[in-house]
C-alpha cells in the first residue's frame, strides 16, 4: 500500500519511470492494439484473407451468396450491439432502420434514378429523424416497455410500407439500380459479396473505436448500473439516445446497399422476424461483444442452411440448437468477458499438476 | 469558513416516512465532516438529496451559494460533487480501469471525429487518460488490478475501486457512504489512510459512518440524525458524550 | 359518424378481447414472476389448439356438437396447457435463472421456433388451416340489431369466471401473497420458507391453463388454427399486458379486453391493415400518459 507524501501529485508530474514500474508495453500504436485484440486478431485477419478469396475458391453463386448474407447480418448486428450490446437497451425492431435504410434508397432509385451513392446519406438522415422521433420519448421506459414499443415501431414501419402505393404496396419495390463505386458498376453477386465485406470491416472498425472511447464506456456504464452513471455525470438519456442513433445509421447503410444488391425489396424482409434474427445473432454470438456479433451472425445464417438436409425439420433443428446453447451458455459464445479458454485451460493445467504430484498438494508436512 | 454545501430544512417524506424532517446543516469547505445516526436515521437519505438522486419533500440544498435542490444527479456530479453507495456500486462487468475512467467521463474528449476514426489526438488523450486512471488505482493501493472484472474483485477492494472512481473527477466535495461497513480492520485502516490523504489534498470530505472510532479518528465536525431530525452537531469528543446522542443510539436508561 | 356504426365492431372486439385477456394474464404473471418476456407463451396456446383440435377430431361423430365433449376436452386442454408450460419452465428457464434476461428471451425464441416447427412436423397437423371439427350453433338473441349467440355468452362467462378465479388466488390467498412476494423478491421469499420453485412452476401452469382455455375457446370461435397463429397472438397479449400495467391479473385483463376493442374498431374504421397502426398508437399513448400502465403501480426505487 502505497504511503506517499501528502501532497498528492497531480498526474502530470509523475514521471515516466514510474510508469515502467507498471507493467505496459512500449506504448507504440500497433503494439497496444495487438495486446489488446490479442485472442482474435490472428484469427480476423486469416479469416479476413480467406474471405477475400472465398467467391475464387469456391464457384458455387450459392455458397457466395450466404455468404453475403451472413455480412449483411453480421452489419446489422454489429448496429444492435450498440443498442443492446453496449447500452443494455431491449430493441425489437431493428429491421425498421434497415426497412428506411432500403425504401429510401430504393424510392430514390427508382423513382428519382439517384446513384446509389447518393441515397446513402439521405437514407441515413431519415433513419436518424426516426431514431430520434421514436427515441426521444420512450428511451426512458423500463427495458420492457421499451421492447414492446420498438417492437410497435418495427411493425409499424412494416405495415406503413405495405399499404402505401407510394411504397410499392405489398409487392414492394422492384429495379433497384446497381451500386456505382468509381465508374465500376457492381452486378454479380461475387460484387456484392465484397461490397458487405467492406461494409462488414468498415463497421467492425468503428465499432471497435467507439467501444474505446468515452462514448462506448458511457453506453456501458449505462448498462450496468443507470442510476450510478448518472452520480458518474452521464447524461443518461442522451447517450441512450445516441446508442439508437448509432444502430439506426448501421442499418440504414447496410438496408441502403441491401437494395442496390437484391434489385427488389417487398415488406416481408422487414418484419418482427428480421428484427428477431439481429436479435439472435447478438445474443448468441455473445452479449456486448464485436466478434460475439460476428460470430452469432454467422451461426444464425448458416445453421438453417447446414440444417437442410432435415427439410421441413431444419428450423425444428435450428430451434433446439438455439435453446441448447442459451441454456448451457447464456452469455453467449463470445461474450465481453472473452472466451473463457484461458480460465479453462488454466484450471485443466493445474487439475493435471495436482494429478501429477500428489503428495505436496495432499499432505501438508511430509515432503519426501 | 465558508460553508461550501449546506441543507436548509430539508425534509423527505415516503408515503408515512418522514425520512427526513427540518434538517439544516452547514458543510463547511475543507471540512472533514461525518454524519452518523442510529440505522434508518436518514443518512444515506440526506445523501441521496444532496446529490440529486431524491427530490427533497421540502427545503434545500445550496452549494458554494447556489440552490441545487432540484438539480439532477448528473449536474450535480458536474459540478463537482461525487459520492460513494453504501452498497458499493461499481460496475461489475468492467474492469477496475474502465470503472475509473467512467469516473472521468466529463473530462474525457467527446469528439465525435475522433471517437469514430480513432484520430492520433484523441488516442493521446485517451492514453493520457488511462495513465492518469493508473495513478488513482495506485493512489488507492489497487494498482495492479487494473485488469481485473470489478466482480472478480473482494468487496473492500471494490469499496477502494469506487474511491479511485470518484476522485478521477477531481471533484470539490466527496461523499462517502459508510466506506468502513463490512471491511477487516486492516482494510479500515488503508481506508481511513486514502480518506486522510484526499482530504489533506483539499477535497471536503463528508462520510456517513457507524465505525465509532473511525470517526473520532478522522472527523473534524460530527453530525448526528436521530429519525430524519438533527440531533446535535460539534466536535467529536463533544458529540461522543453528549446525552441525547447516547440515548438515540442505546436507548433512555431506566432510572 | 355516428355511435351505431362502431358498436358491431365493438362487441366483435369484446370476443377478441376476451381470448386476449386469458392469454395476456398468463403472459403478465410470468413475466411478474420472472421479468421474462416468454415468447413461447402464444405457442403453448398454439400447441393446446392442436391438441383439442385432435382430441375432438377422433370422439366427434356427426355435425351435432356434443357439449360434453366439448367441455371435457377443454378441461383436458387446459391441463394440457398447464403441464406444457410447467415442462419448459423446468427444461429450459429454470437452468438460466441466473441469465441475463435477454439470453433466456432469446432462449424462449428457440422454444418458440421448436414448438411452432413440430406441429409443423408431425403428421396429421403441419402448415396448413386445419378446420375445427365442431361448429358452436348461431343459436341466440338479439339486441339492438346485432345477434349475438349463446356461444359468445359462454365463452365470454368462461373467460371472466377464469379470470376472476386467478385474481382471487392472486390477491386473496395465502398462496398468490406467497406467488407476490416471489416477484418482488426472490431471495428474501426464500428466506420466509416459501419454495420458490414450486410456486414459479405453479404460476407457469395457470399461465398455460389459461392458455389452453383461450386455445378451446377461440378455436371454437373462430373455426379454423394455423400452426402460426400462436405468435402472433403472444405478441398481442404482451402488448396488452404493457398496456395494462404488466405484473397485475386486473391490468392484464383490462389490457387484453381493450387491445381486442382497439383493433377491433380499427380494423373496422380503417381497415385491416391499418389496425395494427392504430393499435400500437394506442399503446404508445397509454403509456406516455400513464407510463406504468393503465393498472400499473408506481414502485419507489431506493438507492
Amino acid at each position: 500500500m502505497p504511503r506517499e507524501s501528502k501532497d498528492l501529485a497531480a498526474p502530470s508530474e509523475i514521471t515516466p519511470t514510474a510508469l515502467s514500474d507498471v507493467e505496459q508495453p512500449p506504448a507504440s500504436g500497433l503494439n497496444v492494439a495487438l495486446s489488446r485484440l490479442h485472442p482474435g486478431l490472428p484469427v480476423a485477419l486469416v479469416a479476413l484473407g480467406l474471405a477475400a478469396f472465398l467467391p475464387a475458391l469456391v464457384q458455387n453463386t450459392y455458397v457466395v451468396s450466404v455468404a453475403m448474407q451472413v455480412e449483411i447480418l453480421m452489419c446489422l448486428a454489429l448496429g444492435l450491439n450498440f443498442v443492446v450490446g453496449l447500452c443494455g437497451m431491449l430493441d425489437l425492431g431493428f429491421a425498421a432502420f434497415f426497412a428506411i435504410g432500403s425504401y429510401t434508397t430504393g424510392l430514390l432509385s427508382v423513382d428519382s434514378h439517384w446513384p446509389i451513392l447518393a441515397t446513402v446519406p439521405v437514407a441515413v438522415v431519415a433513419s436518424l429523424i426516426g431514431a430520434v422521433f421514436i427515441g426521444t420519448p420512450t428511451l426512458r421506459l423500463r427495458s420492457d416497455y421499451l421492447a414492446v414499443i420498438t417492437l410497435g415501431f418495427g411493425e409499424i414501419i412494416q405495415n406503413i410500407v405495405t399499404n402505401l402505393n407510394q411504397t410499392g404496396g405489398p409487392e414492394g419495390i422492384s429495379g433497384i439500380a446497381p451500386l456505382s463505386v468509381a465508374g465500376l458498376t457492381i452486378n454479380s453477386t461475387a460484387g456484392y459479396f465484397y461490397v458487405f465485406l467492406v461494409l462488414t470491416v468498415l463497421f467492425t472498425w468503428v465499432s471497435y473505436r467507439v467501444r474505446r472511447s468515452r462514448l462506448g464506456r458511457a453506453w456501458l456504464a449505462i448498462r450496468e448500473d443507470e442510476d450510478t452513471a448518472h452520480a458518474m455525470g452521464i447524461k443518461v438519456h442522451r447517450f441512450k439516445l445516441y446508442a439508437y442513433m448509432a444502430g439506426s445509421v448501421y442499418g440504414s447503410i447496410t438496408g441502403s446497399l441491401y437494395g442496390a444488391a437484391f434489385i427488389a425489396i417487398a415488406p416481408p424482409s422487414f418484419g418482427f422476424s428480421e428484427s428477431l434474427l439481429v436479435v439472435m445473432a447478438v445474443a448468441m454470438g455473445g452479449i456486448g461483444s464485436i466478434w460475439g456479433a460476428l460470430l452469432g451472425a454467422g451461426v444464425v445464417i448458416a445453421s438453417p442452411e447446414i440444417f437442410r438436409q432435415f427439410a421441413t425439420a431444419r428450423l425444428l433443428v435450428f430451434g433446439f440448437l438455439l435453446v441448447l446453447i442459451m441454456v448451457l451458455r447464456p452469455q453467449g459464445i463470445w461474450p465481453e468477458t472473452g472466451l473463457g479458454l484461458e480460465r479453462r485451460a488454466r484450471s485443466v493445467a493445474r487439475s493435471v499438476r495436482g494429478f501429477a504430484r500428489p503428495s505436496t498438494r495432499r499432505s501438508g508436512g511430509r515432503a519426501q | 469558513m465558508t460553508a461550501l454545501l449546506a441543507t436548509e430544512s430539508l425534509s423527505l417524506r415516503f408515503g408515512g416516512l418522514d425520512a427526513l424532517s427540518g434538517v439544516t446543516l452547514e458543510i463547511p469547505e475543507l471540512s472533514l465532516f461525518a454524519v452518523i445516526g442510529p440505522n434508518g436515521a436518514g443518512k444515506t437519505s440526506l445523501f441521496n438529496c444532496l446529490t440529486g438522486f431524491y427530490r427533497p419533500s421540502s427545503g434545500s440544498v445550496t452549494f458554494d451559494g447556489h440552490d441545487i435542490t432540484r438539480l439532477p444527479a448528473h449536474q450535480v456530479a458536474a459540478l463537482g460533487i461525487r459520492r460513494t453507495f453504501q452498497n458499493v456500486r461499481v460496475f461489475p462487468r468492467l474492469s477496475a480501469r474502465e470503472n475509473v475512467l467512467i469516473g472521468a467521463h466529463l473530462r474525457a474528449s467527446a469528439s465525435p471525429w475522433g471517437t469514430v476514426f480513432g484520430t492520433p489526438g484523441m488516442r493521446r488523450r485517451e492514453r493520457a487518460l488511462a495513465d492518469e486512471a493508473q495513478h488513482w488505482l495506485d493512489y488507492v493501493g489497487l494498482g495492479d488490478k487494473a485488469n481485473v472484472l470489478a466482480a472478480d474483485l473482494a468487496y473492500g477492494v471494490r469499496k477502494r475501486l469506487e474511491v479511485a472512481r470518484a476522485l478521477i473527477a477531481r471533484p470539490r466535495v466527496l461523499l462517502l457512504d459508510e466506506p468502513a461497513a463490512g471491511v477487516s480492520s486492516v482494510e479500515r485502516d488503508e481506508l481511513a489512510d486514502v480518506i486522510q490523504r484526499t482530504w489533506e489534498s483539499g477535497v471536503t470530505v463528508v462520510i456517513i459512518e457507524h465505525d465509532v472510532e473511525l470517526v473520532m479518528q478522522l472527523a473534524k465536525t460530527v453530525a448526528v440524525l436521530d429519525r430524519g431530525r438533527l440531533l446535535v452537531e460539534g466536535e467529536p469528543e463533544a458529540v461522543r458524550n453528549d446525552e441525547r446522542v447516547i440515548e438515540a443510539y442505546l436507548g433512555r436508561r431506566r432510572r | 359518424m355516428t355511435w351505431s356504426v362502431v358498436v358491431p365492431d365493438i362487441v366483435a372486439g369484446l370476443f377478441l378481447g376476451a381470448f386476449l385477456a386469458l392469454v395476456a394474464v398468463g403472459y403478465s404473471m410470468v413475466y411478474g414472476i420472472l421479468r421474462l418476456i416468454n415468447f413461447a407463451h402464444g405457442d403453448f396456446y398454439m400447441l393446446a389448439a392442436f391438441v383439442s383440435y385432435s382430441l375432438l377430431a377422433v370422439v366427434t361423430v356427426g355435425t351435432k356438437i356434443n357439449w360434453g365433449n366439448v367441455v371435457w376436452v377443454g378441461i383436458v386442454t387446459m391441463i394440457a396447457g398447464g403441464v406444457l408450460a410447467m415442462a419448459v419452465e423446468r427444461l429450459v428457464y429454470r437452468p438460466m435463472r441466473r441469465a441475463a434476461v435477454l439470453s433466456v428471451m432469446i432462449a424462449a425464441l428457440g422454444v418458440s421456433q421448436v414448438l411452432e416447427n413440430g406441429v409443423l412436423n408431425i403428421p396429421g397437423w403441419g402448415s396448413n388451416y386445419l378446420p375445427f371439427p365442431v361448429t358452436p350453433p348461431s343459436t341466440g338473441f338479439n339486441v339492438d340489431g346485432i345477434h349475438y349467440t349463446w356461444t359468445q355468452v359462454v365463452i365470454v362467462v368462461i373467460a371472466v369466471v377464469l379470470i376472476t378465479a386467478v385474481w382471487w388466488i392472486v390477491n386473496r390467498t395465502m398462496l398468490g401473497t406467497a406467488m407476490r412476494a416471489v416477484a418482488q423478491d426472490r431471495a428474501a421469499a426464500t428466506l420466509m420458507g416459501i419454495n420458490t420453485d414450486r410456486i414459479i412452476s405453479l404460476v407457469f401452469f395457470i399461465g398455460g391453463a389459461l392458455a389452453g382455455a383461450a386455445a378451446v375457446t377461440s378455436s371454437l370461435y373462430y373455426g379454423q388454427i394455423n400452426y402460426l397463429e400462436g405468435f402472433s397472438l403472444g405478441l398481442q397479449a404482451f402488448t396488452a399486458a404493457v398496456m395494462g400495467g404488466i405484473g397485475n391479473v386486473a391490468g392484464a385483463a383490462v389490457g387484453g379486453l381493450l387491445l381486442g376493442i382497439l383493433e377491433s374498431v380499427g380494423t373496422g374504421l380503417f381497415g385491416a391493415q391499418w389496425a395494427l397502426l392504430f393499435a400500437f398508437g394506442a399503446l404508445v399513448l397509454t403509456l406516455w400518459l400513464r407510463p406504468t400502465g393503465l393498472l400499473g403501480e408506481r414502485v419507489a426505487q431506493r438507492v
